[in-house]
């Protein structure tokens, strides 16, 4: 028995250690240039660049594996960021991952939640809260608006709408140009 | 009276426009049967209601607190009803609605229980601040930013001077001038606490010396202050920029990362110390203000009395309505204010003009041509800045290069459009790059939330995947003990054998209940629409918000 309990508590401390080398090894050792581009990805972790979110998107780029203009979120805004980093020429968004649409951010009508818990293992930022069986719902704040937990919902209970402008998140418009009367 | 004054960058004489709405005494403002008072009328945080419709309030009454320490609360103007508290248009460049708190008024004005304080010295100053504070207190210049704070500059910083800023130089707006002719008594003794609140030794009042009677009635009441000093200043706009009129007072430069304590001043506008002095000495929170209601749009310009939340038509229409040539309706003045879709919308904390233009009062029609590279915009520039370079990269949308040649010390004062004979309109460029900086950073400090969020979610997969193995293993342990005896070898033969067989079980567990799970969920949606059909819910979307204590959905 005590061999048990020494053999689990070896495991334990050994994985932890593994973990902990592994987490020290992500952050310090990561390839900066990842770190960098990640940094301006949106973070909305959608996957319609074809990754399983930005930051296997940034280490695709990193080894020079994908193109600079497939992320429908960040739009030409993150284009040029990319662009200006790795020194590339901009070009338009690759329409093939969809089109930068406005922000949104999940509603879940608890109505007819069922509390299935898929909308939780869909989400890739753990921003929806509820227990099996209990009705959930969204951290409207945390909501990265990407749009993965629809699909695997069995009831369709989950919408997405829009986040319209507020008068503190409002920006003045891009002036005419040239030859415009004011 | 001869205090030698100093200059400040570039600046320009404009026409002031100023007369035509002096001619006459500040008048109240009639009663409106309806008050809108918008929940964010300050620089910060917007407030929270603590009303909802069929509340009776009084005046004074305080109806909506502040979230944040940067923020204010907001009072009701008048007593009545609160028959609403909805979106609804609001003074504001970009024209959306915004949470409003709607009272119908009852037309007695009965105020609220005040408490004056009768001898502000004996109180502690933390006390006196949470007092300024309360009174929902802000910037009555148009800046609109609360009061309380710039009262408290801080341990390490000693402010010797306070500037009282009467110099008004926009053009059009005279609510300061009539105040100061009117009430220089209120505004000196609101000045004498704010001297006290900051243990400030000496206070300085700039007044552009287009106001002489302002100046006279100012001067006669100051005498009987002591440490106060009126201080007549060329009139050249933007000499009521807070940082130019430092400048000219004291002859300080504010540096450019830094804010006024940090080179012992603090800057208050004269109608603020006005609001300041009842709010101390009558305990009258801020529910009105003076308004300038001007410009050749409207019949007869004059200043108003405003309790806050009056629909500015009201105004209009007190001032004898538009003139025919009315063409644009502006809150502010001319180089800093900002147009305005529906004159619906009410006057605010910050409303210091309402400003009707005529169509000859308007500089449009110019078409915008190339840039020349004249110079004249960094000739005129206050804060000494290359508006062309501004401009030139703000138009590329090269953000970090623009707030290089620091984009954030323009003031918006208008003078580089103003003066530009390519008729460029350079500001709204630098306002467009600054809100878009801003929205930037909003995004990024989001995604920095979702990517931490993101790590934490592998981490704790990776965790739970590693609970797992050791929980396994453990098992595989225990069954190598029962099996000691036999040689090593067989002994974890079998064990991997019993695991294997553990395994299959174990899955056939699961399926199981993944089946009785799948069932579960089927009988529920079965016995959800069951329950809608035979009582349609009457639940909204509103229910998003409250989920802790629902009843969970019955499953059986
Ligand atoms: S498309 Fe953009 S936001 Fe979506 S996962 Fe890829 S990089 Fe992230
Ligand atoms: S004033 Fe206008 S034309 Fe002259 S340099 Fe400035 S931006 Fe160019
Ligand atoms: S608007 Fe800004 S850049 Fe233009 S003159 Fe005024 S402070 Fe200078």
């Amino acid at each position: 028995m005590f061999e048990a309990v020494a053999i689990v508590t070896g495991l334990a401390v050994l994985f932890g250690a593994i973990l902990g080398y592994a987490a020290i090894r992500f952050r310090v050792e990561g390839d900066p240039l990842v770190d960098e581009i990640d940094a301006l990805l949106p973070q909305t972790q959608c996957g319609q660049c074809t990754f399983a979110g930005c930051r296997p998107y940034a280490e695709a780029m990193a080894r020079d594996e994908a193109d600079i203009n497939q992320c429908p979120p960040g739009g030409e805004t993150t284009i040029q960021a990319l662009a200006d980093l790795l020194g590339r020429e901009p070009k338009p968004l690759n329409a093939e991952h969809g089109e930068t649409a406005p922000k949104t951010v999940a509603v879940i009508d608890e109505e007819t939640c069922i509390g299935c818990t898929l909308c939780i293992q869909a989400c890739p930022v753990d921003a929806i809260l509820g227990a099996p069986k209990q009705m959930h719902t969204v951290i409207a704040e945390e909501c990265t608006g990407c749009d993965l937990c629809l699909p695997p919902c069995p009831v369709d209970c989950i919408e997405m709408v829009p986040i319209s402008d507020t008068i503190e998140t409002w920006t003045w418009p891009y002036p005419q140009g040239m030859g415009s009367r004011q | 009276m001869n205090r030698p004054l100093h200059d400040f960058p570039g600046g320009l004489r404009l026409p002031g426009h100023k007369h035509i709405s002096t001619s006459q005494a500040i008048l109240r403002a009639v009663l409106p049967k309806r008050l809108y008072l918008p929940l964010h009328q300050h620089i910060g945080e917007p407030s929270e209601t603590l009303v909802a419709p069929g509340d009776h309030v009084l005046k004074g009454q305080m109806i909506a607190k502040a979230t944040d320490y940067v923020g204010a609360p907001v009072h009701a103007s008048s007593s009545g009803t609160v028959v609403d508290v909805t979106l609804l248009p609001v003074p504001h460049a970009s024209g959306l609605d915004a949470p409003t708190i709607v009272i119908e008024t009852d037309g007695e004005d009965r105020w609220v229980d005040r408490t004056p304080i009768t001898d502000y010295a004996q109180l502690d100053l933390s006390d006196l601040r949470n007092r300024i504070r309360c009174a929902g207190l802000v910037g009555l210049g148009g800046a609109a930013f609360p009061s309380f704070i710039k009262m408290n500059p801080g341990p390490h910083h000693r402010v010797r001077t306070l500037v009282l800023n009467g110099a008004e130089c926009e053009p059009y707006i005279t609510c300061d001038d009539m105040l100061m002719r009117e009430q220089p008594q209120a505004i000196l003794r609101g000045a004498q606490i704010m001297m006290h609140a900051l243990q400030a030794d000496e206070c300085l009042v700039g007044i552009e010396d287009d106001k002489p009677q302002a100046i006279a009635a100012m001067s006669a009441a100051a005498a009987a202050f002591g440490a106060i000093e009126v201080v007549p200043v060329p009139t050249r706009y933007p000499a009521g920029g807070e940082r130019q009129l430092i400048q000219v007072l004291t002859g300080k430069e504010v540096p450019s990362d830094g804010l006024p304590p940090d080179i012992g001043v603090v800057c208050q506008n004269v109608a603020t110390a006005a609001a300041l002095q009842r709010a101390i000495d009558a305990g009258e929170p801020l529910i009105s203000r003076v308004v300038t209601v001007s410009g050749g749009g409207v019949r007869t310009p004059r200043n108003l009395e405003v309790l806050i939340g009056t629909p500015m038509h009201e105004l209009i229409e007190q001032c004898g309505g538009y003139h025919n040539a009315a063409q644009r309706l502006v809150m502010g003045g001319p180089m800093m204010g900002f147009s305005l879709e529906s004159d619906s919308v009410p006057v605010i904390k910050a409303t210091n003009c309402v400003l009707s233009l005529a169509a000859d009062e308007l500089d449009v029609g110019h078409a915008t041509l190339p840039c020349i590279r004249c110079g004249r915009c960094a000739e005129v520039c206050p804060a000494s800045l290359l508006p062309q370079q501004l401009y030139w990269h703000a138009q590329a949308k090269e953000f970090d290069t623009v707030q290089s040649y620091n984009l954030f010390d323009c003031i918006e004062c208008g003078l580089c459009s103003y003066v530009c004979p390519s008729h460029i309109p350079l500001v709204q460029y630098y306002r467009f790059a600054k809100t878009e900086i801003w929205a930037q950073e909003r995004n990024k400090r989001k995604a920095d939330i979702a990517r931490q969020r993101t790590e934490f979610r592998a981490f704790r997969l990776a965790r739970d995947k590693q609970e797992r193995a050791a929980r396994h293993a453990a098992k595989r342990a225990a069954l190598k003990d029962a099996g000691a005896g036999g040689t090593r070898q067989a002994a974890i033969e079998a064990a991997r054998e019993r695991a294997e067989q553990k395994r299959m079980e174990q899955t056939a567990e699961l399926n199981a209940a993944r089946d009785a799970k799948i069932a579960e969920v089927k009988h529920a949606i079965a016995a959800q629409t069951e329950r809608q059909e035979a009582a349609p819910t009457s639940k909204t979307v509103d229910a998003v918000t409250s989920s802790s204590n629902r009843e969970t959905p019955d499953n059986q």
